[in-house]
């Protein structure tokens, strides 16, 4: 991993290709994550989008918010079309219609738009071994249509389907580990991300933009909106996230597991959760069990990437 | 300049609505939705750039001089960059009328 | 020289794909259109069709695959059938309106409850406003003309739309037929290449598929209605360069003994064969009969089915699908619509026939018309009859 260098100026290019005057929430974690992700993935790219928030953000008539070519078609068929791009390209340049050249095939989609109604369509273009990158921007439920829960909402946040009550706690499941789903179909790259930390986003982007075949990267996308926080805090929570052990920040390169940032001691969850409102119905007990679950899981995390090293 | 949707006729539009012309949408103001805004002080700023990597909008510049602010056009107040300033230098003041 | 063959018709459509010259294939399989792709998938390994062939993990996938593919510049073709035709029902409507000409040929199957995976047109009727060019074809040599025509039709700049080739599953997809192939040579010249005006490309970014508010959305599908009408023209141009170049003729309207007919019996699909030849049976007895055959089911040839019946006195269309609790014949309550504002119509007497794979044999037809030029006598208190249902 590259250190962090003072001068961002020189590191990064200067190109916005998610353009400003974009409708993004005031703070919006998935903007800064998308825009992050598109100074990595440069111009030689098209990108398939889900409906979601990044999608209606970005494109509404006439307006784009688009520098590279993008394409929206629907919500659950974002890694089909990327295999349709990859198949037309490829046999367009074969017969020499188009120039051959590079040209990253990137899908994008958000929680919803991934580990619920996305998921086929993900696994059947994963298990096609299909050359693109997929991208999931998670800000941990259905944002765009009014933060209403989806696979990936964490144990204990209350969405407007999962709302905190007298007899509910909020989300009764645990979040769906798509990163180890998109592992399971054997494919060269999968990685998490999280816009806190912008140059390990941008490498991991450009890795698996790199890599041929299929590659996956998760991207943790603080959502002030729908996680109910003050819009300033969305790069500190995003920190915490990783800070906790909640969101750990790997790779999993041909099924080895590196974990990127460790820490001496991880800090207690209650310091990432206590900023978000969606979290402040929950009793100590609740909250016991998160840590427990969140300890346990990133002790066998910690496994995993250990015997990466062999 | 992209007309406005509410004169566009069904003549106007691309073939299958597709938008030809890209990034267009920067011309779309979204300062006016902020109620507070970033004040920048290069006295203290180092240039480091860690406010231009972590606006949203996309909207940090560097001016002649390589200090870092914000576009007003674009800028919707939401504090990251000054949350995130490692030297301190940018302030969030109330939008005044 | 052309060749004639004995093929399958679900066999020869495939080979109409590898005529095309196809370059993207989304396969996924469903009965009866199954031969279709796995014959596409032993031409592409045998390297006689160089296509990607991309196996999708469900219907609506392949539709979506074909997306991407048109949308970059590729011509894609793709087959289902039945369920699979509804399950891809979404992603119909963003082909025709973000104007990606795939080409699907369509096994016509009876949909579920209760399963049924024979033929009629029941899957056809529930997509009939998702904007694409609709044709139906009646025998194998009709199935591989028009596969070749809907890639020139769909593709021309001029249209830019997704065409369906119907085709009645089992009655015509499994059927050996003897089938005449044009040359390769004579396919290239017939069927331009692939351009697509603003195709997903990085040297010139677009953005396909932003979203419309109210205030556009009408906008939007008006600009997508007046561009199917204007294929009408471009559909008929299309045939008439067929003809001269083939030798074989298509139109909207196939016309059998109608001039002078006072009972037509309007039909669409493998039925249409049948059908005729109940006719030539019952003229054959004196009896004035003919048969028209709709051919064109989007655009909706509404200038040829006046045309067609404007001598008759009793028009029976027999659907092959049923609308519950409606006007029962969807095309026969289209036909009803298109003929409503005419000084001088027939009476049109809808029957519904042939469910789930069942039959109408040349006797069928001969009930059929004799029970609805009785019934344009005497009058029916209800809105359409089933036919051949055991009471």
């Amino acid at each position: 991993m590259e250190k962090y260098a003072v001068f961002v100026p020189k590191l990064v290019t200067k190109r916005e290709n998610f353009a400003p005057g974009h409708r993004a929430c005031i703070g919006c974690g998935e903007a800064l994550a998308v825009r992050l992700a598109c100074k990595a993935l440069g111009q030689r790219v098209i990108i398939a989008n889900a409906t979601g928030c990044m999608e209606i953000v970005s494109s509404q008539l006439p307006y784009t918010s688009w520098r590279v070519p993008w394409i929206h078609t629907l919500f659950e068929n974002t890694a089909a079309v990327a295999s349709g791009i990859g198949a037309g390209l490829k046999m367009m340049m074969k017969k020499g219609r188009i120039a051959q050249q590079e040209i990253r095939v990137v899908a994008m989609a958000g929680d919803g738009g991934t580990s619920d109604i996305g998921l086929q369509a993900l696994s059947g273009a994963l298990e096609r071994g299909d050359d693109f990158l997929y991208i999931c921007f998670d800000n941990e439920a259905y944002m765009n249509t009014g933060i209403q829960r989806s696979s990936a909402t964490p144990y204990g946040a209350s969405t407007t389907t999962s709302p905190a009550g007298k007899l509910s706690i909020g989300q009764v499941t645990w979040k769906k580990d798509m990163p180890a789903i998109a592992a399971a179909h054997d494919i060269p790259y999968v990685a998490t991300a999280c816009p806190s930390y912008p140059f390990d986003l941008m490498a991991k982007v450009a890795k698996g933009a790199a890599t041929p075949g299929p590659a996956y990267v998760h991207i943790l996308s603080p959502c002030p909106t729908g996680w109910r926080c003050a819009t300033d805090l969305t790069v500190r929570i995003g920190r915490l996230a990783v800070e906790t052990g909640i969101f750990p920040l790997y790779e999993v390169e041909n099924g080895k597991y590196r974990l990127n940032f460790d820490f001496p001691k991880l800090r207690p969850v209650t310091d990432y959760m206590k900023l978000q409102g969606r979290f402040r119905h929950l009793s100590e007990d609740v909250i016991n069990r998160i840590q427990e679950r969140v300890n346990a899981e990133y002790t066998k995390l910690k496994e995993k990437a250990h015997e990466g090293r062999g | 300049m992209t007309k406005p949707e509410g004169m566009l006729t069904w003549k106007d539009l691309n073939i299958g609505s597709i938008v030809a012309e890209p990034g267009n949408a920067s011309q779309y103001q979204t300062g006016d939705w902020r109620s507070q805004r970033p004040i920048f002080d290069s006295r203290k700023c180092i240039k480091c750039g860690i406010c231009y990597i972590f606006c949203p909008e996309g909207c940090i510049e560097q001016n002649a001089e390589g200090y870092f602010e914000a576009n007003l056009f674009y800028c919707k107040g939401c504090g990251i960059c000054a949350r995130e300033c490692w030297a301190k230098a940018i302030t969030i003041v109330p939008e005044e009328e | 020289m052309a060749k004639g063959v004995g093929i399958e018709v679900s066999l020869a459509v495939a080979e109409a794909a590898k005529l095309a010259n196809v370059d993207a294939v989304a396969a996924y399989p469903i009965t009866p259109q199954t031969h279709i792709v796995e014959h596409l998938a032993e031409l592409v390994a045998n390297g006689e069709l160089d296509a990607a062939y991309i196996p999708v993990e469900s219907e609506h996938s392949a539709m979506s695959a074909c997306l991407g593919a048109s949308a970059v510049g590729a011509r894609t073709f793709t087959a289902t059938a039945g369920q699979g035709l509804e399950l891809m029902h979404e992603v119909l409507y963003v082909a025709s309106s973000m104007r990606l000409p795939v080409v699907m040929a369509v096994a016509n199957r009876a949909l579920s409850a209760p399963l049924s995976v024979w033929g009629d047109h029941s899957d056809v009727m529930a997509v009939r406003d998702t904007g694409w060019i609709q044709i139906f074809v009646e025998n194998g040599q009709e199935a591989v003309d028009n596969v070749l025509c809907a890639f020139r039709i769909g593709e021309d700049p001029r249209v830019l739309l997704p065409v369906m080739i119907h085709l009645d599953g089992f009655h015509l997809s499994h059927m050996i037929e003897p089938i005449v192939f044009p040359e390769q040579s004579e396919v290239d010249k017939f069927i331009p290449p692939f351009q697509h005006p603003l195709p997903l490309h990085p040297d010139r970014p677009v953005t396909m598929g932003a979203f419309a508010p109210p205030i556009i959305y009408s906008e939007a599908k008006k600009a997508q209605e007046v561009n199917l009408e204007a294929s009408r023209g471009i559909i008929l141009q299309c045939w008439d360069e067929f003809g001269k170049t083939f030798k074989r003729y298509y139109s909207p309207v196939e016309c059998y003994h109608s001039d002078d007919a006072k009972v037509l019996l309007l039909t669409l699909g493998s039925f249409s064969e049948t059908a005729m030849t109940a006719i030539d049976k019952m003229r054959g007895e004196g009896k004035s009969v003919g048969v028209i055959r709709l051919r064109l089911w989007r655009p909706f040839p509404f200038a040829e089915i006046r045309q067609a019946v404007r001598n008759t006195e009793v028009l029976i269309v027999l659907d092959r699908a049923i609308s519950f609790g409606g006007p029962g014949g969807p095309v026969c309550s289209e036909v009803r619509s298109a003929l409503y504002g005419e000084d001088k119509k027939p009476k049109v007497i809808g029957f519904v026939g042939g469910l789930g794979g069942r039959d109408v044999t040349p006797a069928g037809f001969e009930e059929i018309i004799n029970k609805g030029i009785e019934i344009s006598k005497r009058g029916s208190d209800r809105e359409f009859e089933i036919f051949g249902v055991r009471e």
